[in-house]
């Protein structure tokens, strides 16, 4: 059977055999309560603070010792799911998806030549039921489950026809596999985070998610929505306003709908305040680009009713009715 | 179409699905899938379920449709509205037309029929000779050439869905739409459950849209002739090489002018190959997750052939092997400018003129609108 040690659990806290082997150390939620622990709360509350500012919080596995990073990891969703707010737990588990994500491509790498693929492959298998194998230098999946993770990515080298594709399978790198899961790897560490139930938290805790409570109204800045907004428009709006992650298309919608009702690039921006991974710089580049004043200039028109149906973001209502797409939701009312 | 044309294409059809129950049966997993049917002048009636041969049979000489369809989908309840089916999965399905490959045949047996005066012109012309009207309906009449380049388009689809797709042979089921095409139909539990869009991105590999210079090794700048596909390598990769290089001993040379040529050249060169190479289905059939599909051994209201199965797909003829409506004489009013074969005889061309036609031919011309019953 595969061992899983102190090691991997500290890359991959999130793993079911985090809890088992806690379960082993002895170590209670009261314990952790005690003084002596504190520095392990401190760093779980610094991980949240780096993870709510857009920033991948840095291990260094060979010089520290691994069962604080591992801990660190569980009193982080302690503190989280005291503090209850939905916008840290969002950006938390974005940000330690992507530093999964480092791990899995690093294990994935350097284990190729050894052949020594285990835990990585077993990760992938177990969290994302996708079958990765591999075959010479690379690895290997089959084309529907290529498929179905391709399909959100809208670079043309993911299309299937610029793939290596042979006897239904999809040759791809380390670095390719790890991306086209990583959205994946988010919604499970989400997950995980919203199944943990705490009843209550040791004293020398609550000083801190109290903190994490002050932290998060830097987020919570009210966005105005009209009532003339359609109700796909009004859903992205409400999901960033939560600070939830909305998918790449729904955030397209909004900008490209905002943009054709006449709003400006600066006016739009503010709105992907509260998206978990927001970079000012980064937002108003693509929005830039979208509205066709940099880049090839082309000006992107809103995704038809069709489109965002297939894309799972149309929350059509009666008013909806006779449109085919969210620009024409105003007109059309005003003429009924 | 007029009562009366109606009437008698409705008997040959009443005729055929009477005597032919042995070619009418429901696909594999009918009591998950949707069924609809169309009557000549009416509507589509969707959302049936049709459990078994029997009721099938029952239906068939009930109702005497036009067309009749089932969907590629399997839902948990097919009979309830879209929204409340519940989709379970879905057949892959390919559509394969001859008026979609845009071939130069088309103007020999191509019809230009004058919506206001009947007037039949072969060739195209601005407005109508007679009457001067400009609008018309466009007839195509079944042509050996359509039908061989369809065959090839067939082809090339099994060897990319066996070769690069992993779809076992048996697995596809190859069929003659019933008039100017091939139906393929693909049963892999692997591809069953992708939805529309996954659908989407497989028929733009299938057709070889979208391919980037980069995918095949050549970069804007900087180019090694390590990067490029090979001959032995597989996928589209390895048909892009054998294109390229048409032998191994071409192959150094060539690579060198494609290197030479630069990133845009190679381009073009990908664009002449998505033509070739590039299997000509339509798309819009294959991305469709909820479309109900021409049944298997109906009859196509389009020409009176049926929708049959192909074993033998090389030697496969249609105006031969789908003709299986009855052979006694109809008197008809046939305006056929250009001469049909079917069942290896030919028939026309006819001037408006009174004639008598085995029944399969005369629906023919009914169906293709080429002739009136008398």
């Amino acid at each position: 059977m595969l061992k899983i040690g102190a090691k991997d659990l500290a890359k991959y806290p999130f793993l079911t055999e985090a809890g088992e082997y806690l379960r082993n150390t002895g170590l209670s939620l009261e314990q952790l309560g005690d003084p002596d622990w504190q520095p392990i709360v401190e760093k779980a509350y610094g991980r949240i603070v780096v993870a709510s500012s857009g920033q991948i919080y840095g291990s260094d596995l060979e010089a520290l010792d691994n069962d604080s990073e591992l801990l660190s990891f569980l009193v982080a969703i302690i503190l989280l799911k005291s503090a209850g707010i939905a916008t840290l737990i969002r950006r938390f588990s974005l940000a330690e998806s992507r530093r999964a994500e480092k791990y899995l491509q690093q294990d994935l790498w350097i284990s190729r030549d050894k052949k020594n693929l285990e835990l990585p492959l077993k990760i992938i298998q177990d969290l994302f039921a996708v079958n990765v194998s591999i075959d010479n230098e690379d690895f290997v999946i089959k084309v529907p489950d290529y498929l179905q993770r391709a399909v959100h990515f809208h670079e043309k080298e993911w299309k299937l026809v610029n793939r290596r594709v042979a006897n239904g399978l999809v040759y791809l790198s380390a670095h390719e596999t790890v991306r086209l899961i990583r959205a994946e790897l988010g919604e499970y560490i989400n997950g995980k985070i919203q199944s943990v139930n705490v009843d209550s938290i040791p004293q020398s805790f609550r000083h801190r998610v109290e903190d994490l409570v002050a932290l998060a109204k830097k987020f919570s800045d009210t966005t105005y929505v009209s009532s003339e907004y359609p109700p796909c428009v009004k859903h992205g709006i409400e999901v960033l306003e939560k600070g939830e992650n909305l998918p790449h298309s729904g955030r397209f919608l909004l900008a490209t709908y905002l943009l054709s009702k006449g709003q400006t690039v600066d006016q739009i921006a503010p709105l992907f305040k509260n998206a978990p991974d927001y970079n000012e710089r980064t937002t108003k580049y693509q929005l830039a680009h979208i509205s066709g004043s940099s880049g090839s200039g082309t000006k992107y028109q809103c995704p038809s009713c069709e489109k965002l149906r297939s894309e799972s973001l149309c929350f059509a209502i009666p008013d909806c009715d006779g449109i085919i797409n969210p620009v024409q939701f105003g007109k059309k009312r005003k003429i009924q | 179409m007029n009562e009366k044309n109606a009437l008698l294409i409705e008997s040959a059809f009443k005729e055929y699905y009477f005597n032919r129950f042995d070619l009418i049966h429901v696909p594999q997993k009918a009591t998950e899938r949707e069924f609809g049917y169309q009557k000549f002048n009416s509507g589509m009636t969707r959302h049936l379920v049709i459990k078994n041969d029997k009721e099938l049979h029952l239906l068939l000489m009930r109702e005497v449709p036009s067309d009749v369809y089932c969907s590629n989908a399997y839902y948990s309840f097919p009979n309830l509205s879209m929204s409340e089916k519940d989709w379970k999965g879905a057949d892959l399905i390919f559509d394969i037309d001859a008026k979609d490959l845009a071939l130069p045949c088309r103007k020999d047996h191509t019809i230009f029929k004058c919506n206001s005066c009947n007037n039949h012109m072969i060739e195209f012309q601005s407005q109508c000779s007679k009457c001067g009207s400009t609008k018309f309906d466009i007839v195509s009449v079944g042509c050996m050439n359509c039908i061989s380049e369809s065959k090839k388009e067939v082809t090339k689809l099994v060897d990319i869905l066996t070769t690069d797709l992993n779809v076992k042979k048996e697995q596809i089921e190859v069929y003659f739409s019933g008039n100017e095409g091939f139906h393929v139909r693909v049963t892999n539990a692997d591809y069953e459950q992708l939805g529309s869009q996954e659908r989407a991105d497989l028929v733009d590999y299938i057709m070889f849209n979208g391919a980037i210079p980069e995918s095949f090794g050549i970069k804007r700048q900087n180019n090694s002739k390590t990067s490029l596909p090979t001959f032995e390598e597989k996928g589209w990769r390895g048909r892009v090489a054998r294109k390229l290089f048409s032998s191994k001993s071409k192959a150094p040379k060539v690579t060198r002018e494609i290197i030479t040529s630069g990133y845009s050249a190679f381009q073009v060169q990908l664009e002449e190959i998505k033509r070739t190479m590039g299997v000509r289905v339509d798309p819009k059939v294959t991305m469709d997750i909820h479309r109900i599909f021409r049944l298997e051994g109906s009859i196509n209201s389009k020409s009176g052939l049926s929708k049959i199965q192909c074993i033998n797909l090389d030697s496969f003829d249609p105006f031969l092997e789908a003709c299986l409506l009855g052979d006694d004489d109809i008197d008809i009013m046939a305006d056929c400018p250009i001469q049909i074969r079917l069942k290896n005889k030919k028939f026309g061309p006819f001037n408006n003129e009174i004639v008598s036609l085995p029944k399969y031919a005369a629906v023919y011309m009914l169906c293709k609108g080429l002739g009136n019953a008398t």
